[in-house]
């Protein structure tokens, strides 16, 4: 008799995600003592400079918005028992996708353009994750190595392209032109601006709220419609899926083009929100971000969005760090990342245990 | 009229005072970083030798993502600072939106041009350079098989390696040249194995030459040659002494002087908007000669470069430059 | 470790194993229940009880997996503390798992000495070990080849690896857990000679086992636990087959199914020179005939891994055929219809052997196992949504026809005690009215009186014209339940009997491969 490890639903989402937040940031505090600053000082700066102004918040959101996307991405192919790794180069074709529709049908109105816009990126990311899905349902080749390998294959078709065949002529930049304002994805401060409310400008844009939606309609589908349902029994169990006579086929192939279609809408975001161009590295990691939110998160829509809101924090406040610390770099802010992602992801039974077994003690006093 | 006067005097003297204390120097590098061994490196070592001449701090920033650029640069706009220098051509769209924003604040871009009455824009004719190392290594070369490593295949790249052959073929029309470029992330610029094996491809093919314009992967091929018994030629700054007697020359960018340039006018309050083009004539390029090198370098190699330069600055020697019509001839 | 002195006339030596007062929860689950236990040295003690009444987790204590939250544990009279296997190894405790550990491409002897290699020149250790392994050999008639790869080895042998790992390490007990499982009778009857000769050379055998023809056959003392606590140790010579199964469940239980005569309908399912390949290519069911009549129940015997598995997932359309036909009513069930979800729109349902792996999802709610295969169907739709509402009104009711606890559709599958998710996949089966029902090791992990229920709702299901093929290892329940019985082994049929014209002994001699005419 095993005993697994059984805690309460609020310990498993909110507790041991926060024990190791906090542990990854005590570790993170001695490296920063170690350097000669003072960790406290720097926890301020690092949390004042994410969420302690409207500009800076609107950049943390900003960052969270890519995570979501990819966080989600990962985490339905998660569910269907498929480690997603192409996240990046999903989210590389989707900014093709966007920018094709941005660039050739510029002619449209703003309410046609972007819409059709996120259905070219969503389209293109998907079709960048299908081939992986397709090659690893029916000739069983590993998705973990077809996605990496996909990854390479879409920075080096988009530099391709950039260079030698959407790139403005005559210019040093690996870029197109700037997109017809009517592609646009407006800015929420923007928006706001237009409401008489002003706020500080950030790169903060509506996207925002389609990532959010993103994660309402996940939830939807994952748990409440019957294509959820053949995804988590693929994933949960093969073998009980074929004993449903649930296709492990379609089921692959299905949550991959799901999976693609969300790391493609972080071009919606990036290209169509921010950079209003499409441009080489534009996804700067944000599909592999995605699978630390994914495993952060527990693969669960509203555990992937405090987790992006967390990476968001970590991004913007690193930056603020940077600026406001000269002698911690960049390197210094990854490290903290990567240290929230050892605690989180890495080391989760560290916390998970100990706390399963003080639950135990408590029902034992009881 | 009194009231103009005093208007004048405050002016003048808010001006003074706001002069002495306007040289607050910043940089944002691009995604490279401040330590690629390239240039953004020699943003920074020419930053820093204008702090030790003139003990004025200076500010700098290394960016993670695209959105930072634009982040970055406003916010050292906003605190103040100027002249803030931009490393890289996708610095552009970002300079031109923050330098709107800041109308009194000056930014200095470097390898691209941004058109805007505060931006001072500083690119170099590399091929200049590279046509000048080209012809040494096809002079050097035993084999008349040359290499060329780019980082990675965009513009900037093909410029390098468009002036390069051009010298090659000068010296030795016969000549042939190996081209490999590294990769297509920004990886490319910082992956020495890559470049190792790339430059010990090409020397299996013959070559005995090799010439990069890869950043960090550089210091792979210099490597390689030099374990080979071959010859690398560095770029950007001198890196000859990084392989003594294993490294033919360097091409160098003078990235350095032109950020003390920078530096220096806005302190001097001469600092310009507008275009710079730092070409052979102005210094911005050339091939570096130093101690360990000089075996190297015969007296022939010597005045045939020299010749070429001057040719070039004269213009009896026109270098195709490779952005004019993105193409190359031969 | 003082093995002599057992004279006649000397005092009462100490018991070999001692357990004081063991007491162990998990969480809300109450394992253990301060539990005694003398073990006499010399002696096979067996261990009865139903699945979680707490024998496994006790063994688990002994062994080291565990550590208790109070009591002691006395080896030789001597306290002793283990808090890990290596300890419990030192303190001479072995122990044989269900399942093995071993390293199926290393040999004999690279298993025997696996963690015990003596010292980082593994020549020397390998001299010795195999020294070891002849002196056992001959001392216990445990004969191996020390050179064999295990993987190759039968299951019967695999399972001398293991006593021979725990022998080589000095085990002067043993601890085996339900050790018959994947042994054919002869195999069976092979390890208790085995285990009465190690009793004889002093070595202290604990059983545990839910067999109790086992428990009658070779032990000589008996504990039963029920619900975490010892409720009684019994000299087995004293007790009664009826007494300890009384004594485990807590109250009377039929052992015996009872059912009258079956009344034969129409050929439901007719399976022709069936032939299944596996993935690598090797046949596993090879050339097997027979027939399904509506109101009968068709038992088909053999060990574990004769091809039964195949045959059964063959039939429900989850695995591709070789060769031959399937005839489900008067319809061929040629490769279009073999897909799980046509052949249950038939009328042909599947109560799968492994119900973890396939029958449910462990992790999903007890709502969401409960539509498993039948997750498309109508009345689970709201729009483009799966109706959470109806699936749990569903589920909630099934739970109350079938008795299942606890009756709590959104608690997770894997949280309900094996009987009652046996329970769970039956309901989810039966109640679709199945015209033939196949079904796989039914009461595999189930305790009594779940078995009773389950066996008593098949033979209804019998009675009311349902077809049932019944793949089971359990010959009792085969010789219980089923009216007809084919007998597998090397996934060809080697016999057809009705049970009330045969006995044990011929269905092991025919699942043993002896042929038809020989037995």
């Amino acid at each position: 008799m095993s005993a697994p490890i059984e805690v309460p639903r609020w310990v498993d989402l909110a507790l041991v995600p926060a024990l190791a937040v906090v542990a990854a940031f005590l570790v993170a505090g001695l490296v920063v003592l170690a350097i000669g600053e003072n960790p406290l000082s720097a926890t301020l700066i690092l949390l004042r400079g994410a969420l302690g102004s409207g500009e800076g918040l609107g950049f943390t959101l900003y960052y969270a918005t890519n995570f979501i996307f990819t966080g989600l991405a990962v985490a339905v192919a998660f569910h269907a028992g498929l480690f997603n790794i192409g996240g990046e180069g999903q989210a590389t074709l989707g900014g093709l996708g966007a920018a094709l529709v941005c660039l050739r049908l510029d002619f449209l109105p703003a309410w046609a353009l972007v819409p059709l816009g996120a259905l070219s990126a969503a389209a293109f990311g998907a079709a960048w994750a299908f081939i992986p899905a397709w090659l690893q349902a029916r000739r069983g080749s590993h998705i973990v190595i077809t996605t990496i390998m996909f990854n390479m294959l879409a920075s080096a078709l988009l530099v391709y392209l950039l260079v030698n065949v959407m790139g403005k002529p005559g210019s040093m930049s690996v870029e197109t032109r700037v997109f017809a304002p009517a592609a646009h994805v407006p800015f929420v401060h923007e928006l706001a601006a237009q409401f008489g409310v002003p706020i500080p400008a950030s790169p903060l844009n509506l996207s925002f709220v389609l990532a959010l939606a993103m994660a309402a309609l996940m939830w939807v589908v994952l748990w409440r419609t019957r294509l959820g349902y053949a995804i988590r029994t693929v994933g949960a169990s093969p073998t009980a899926a074929a004993y449903a006579g649930i296709s492990n086929t379609r089921v692959i192939v299905v949550a991959m083009l799901i999976s693609g279609g969300l790391a493609g809408l972080v071009a919606v975001n990036e290209i169509m929100g921010v950079q209003e161009r499409l441009l080489l590295e534009f996804t700067s990691g944000a599909g592999f971000i995605g699978i630390a939110v994914a495993l952060m998160g527990r693969s669960h829509p509203f555990g992937i969005v405090l987790a992006s809101i967390l990476f968001g924090v970590l991004y913007q406040g690193g930056t603020e760090l940077a600026f406001d610390m000269p002698s911690i770099t960049r390197d210094m802010v990854v490290t903290i990342s990567g240290l929230v992602i050892l605690f989180a992801g890495a080391l989760d039974g560290l916390f998970r245990r100990p706390l399963a077994a003080a639950f135990a003690g408590r029902g034992k006093g009881a | 009229m009194r009231g103009w006067i005093l208007g004048v005097v405050a002016a003048t003297a808010m001006g003074g005072a706001a002069w002495a204390q306007e040289v607050k120097p910043a940089i944002v590098y691009d995604l490279g970083g401040k330590f690629d061994k390239s240039f953004n490196e020699g943003v920074y070592n020419g930053a820093e030798q204008f702090k030790k001449a003139t003990g004025i701090e200076y500010r700098d920033f290394e960016i993670q993502n695209d959105a930072q650029r634009e982040q970055a640069l406003r916010r050292f706009a906003r605190d103040g600072f100027s002249p803030i220098v931009a490393v890289g051509f996708s610095q552009a769209s970002a300079v031109e939106k923050v330098a709107k924003e800041f109308p009194n604040a000056k930014f200095t871009i470097i390898d691209m041009v941004v058109d805007a009455p505060n931006v001072q824009s500083v690119v170099f004719k590399e091929h200049e350079g590279s046509f000048l190392v080209g012809l040494l290594a096809a002079k050097a070369s035993k084999t008349g098989k040359v290499g060329f490593v780019g980082g990675m295949d965009i513009p900037l790249i093909r410029k390098f390696a468009c002036g390069y052959v051009q010298g090659v073929k000068f010296a030795n029309p016969s000549a042939e040249v190996f081209q490999n470029m590294t990769g297509t992330t920004g990886a490319a610029w910082n992956d020495p194995v890559k470049g190792a094996e790339l430059a010990k491809a090409q020397i299996d093919r013959g070559a005995d030459v090799i010439y990069h314009a890869a950043g960090g992967t550089g210091i792979g091929v210099l490597r390689a040659t030099a374990d080979a018994g071959k010859l690398g030629i560095g770029v950007d700054s001198n890196q000859n002494g990084l392989h003594p007697g294993k490294v033919l020359t360097s091409m160098l960018k003078r990235v350095d002087t032109a950020t003390v340039a920078t530096f220096t006018q806005a302190k001097d309050n001469k600092w310009k908007a507008g275009v710079s083009v730092l070409g052979l004539a102005e210094g911005g390029v050339g091939w570096a000669l130093d101690d360990n090198n000089k075996a190297l370098i015969t007296a022939d190699m010597k005045a045939a470069a020299d010749k070429a330069a001057a040719d070039i600055i004269s213009g009896a020697i026109k270098v195709h430059d490779y952005m004019s019509d993105q193409k190359c001839p031969g | 470790m003082s093995a002599g002195g057992e004279g006649a006339g000397s005092p009462e030596p100490a018991p070999s194993l001692e357990l004081v007062g063991i007491d162990k929860r998990f969480g809300e689950v109450h394992a253990n229940k301060a539990v005694d236990l003398v073990v006499r040295r010399g002696s096979i003690h067996g261990i009865v009880g139903e699945n979680g009444a707490g024998k496994s987790t006790l063994m688990s204590i002994v062994y080291g997996f565990y550590e208790a939250d109070a009591g002691e544990i006395r080896v030789n009279g001597r306290p002793v503390r283990i808090r890990a296997p290596r300890e419990a190894i030192a303190a001479g405790i072995g122990m044989v798992h269900q399942h093995f550990m071993l390293v199926e491409p290393l040999s004999v002897l690279d298993n025997v000495m696996l963690g015990a290699e003596g010292g980082a020149l593994l020549r020397a250790g390998a001299r010795k070990a195999r020294a070891e392994l002849e002196r056992l050999s001959t001392e216990y008639g445990l004969a191996i080849d020390p050179d064999a790869i295990v993987g190759d080895l039968p299951v019967g042998l695999q399972q001398r690896v293991e006593l021979l790992k725990a022998l080589v390490r000095g085990a002067d007990i043993l601890v085996l857990d339900e050790p018959t499982a994947v042994l054919t009778p002869e195999e069976a009857d092979h390890l208790f000679r085995l285990l009465r000769v190690l009793a004889s050379e002093g070595k202290t055998v604990i059983l545990i086992t839910h067999k109790l023809r086992e428990i009658m056959a070779v032990t000589s003392r008996v504990s039963v636990m029920r619900r975490g606590e010892m409720v009684a140790t019994l000299d087995t010579a004293d007790t009664s087959p009826g007494q300890l199964a009384e004594l485990m469940v807590g109250r009377r239980v039929l052992l015996r199914v009872e059912k009258g005569p079956a009344r034969l309908g129409a050929l439901r399912l007719q399976v022709q020179n069936l032939t299944v390949v596996d993935a690598k290519g090797t046949p596993r069911v090879r050339d097997v005939s027979f027939g399904v009549h509506a109101g009968e129940i068709v038992g088909v015997a053999g060990i574990s891994g004769n091809g039964q598995s195949e045959l059964l997932e063959a039939l429900a359309g989850m695995r591709p055929i070789a060769g031959g036909r399937i005839t489900l009513g008067s319809t061929e069930i040629g490769p279009e219809l073999r897909d799980p979800h046509v052949l249950r729109r038939r009328g042909l349902l599947h109560v799968p052997e492994d119900r973890l792996r396939m029958g449910l999802v462990p992790p999903f709610e007890a709502c969401e196992s409960a539509i498993l295969g039948f997750h498309e169907e109508e009345r689970y739709r709201a729009g483009p949504l799966l109706s959470r509402d109806a699936v749990i009104e569903d589920t909630r009711e099934k739970m109350e026809s079938y008795d299942v606890r606890p009756p709590a559709p959104l608690l997770r599958t894997s949280k309900f005690s094996g009987g009652n998710q046996q329970k769970l996949v039956l309901a989810r089966e039966i109640e679709r009215s199945p015209k033939v029902l196949l079904v796989g090791q039914p009461t595999r992990g189930v305790d009594i009186g779940a078995i009773e229920f389950i066996h008593r709702r098949l033979v209804a299901l019998r009675d009311a014209g349902v077809a049932i093929l019944l793949v089971s290892v359990e010959l009792d329940e085969i010789m219980g339940l089923a009216d007809r019985v084919v007998v597998m082994c090397g996934g060809r049929v080697t016999g057809e009997r009705l049970t009330s014209e045969t006995d044990e002994r011929e269905l092991g001699l025919l699942m043993a491969g002896v042929s038809e005419q020989a037995a």
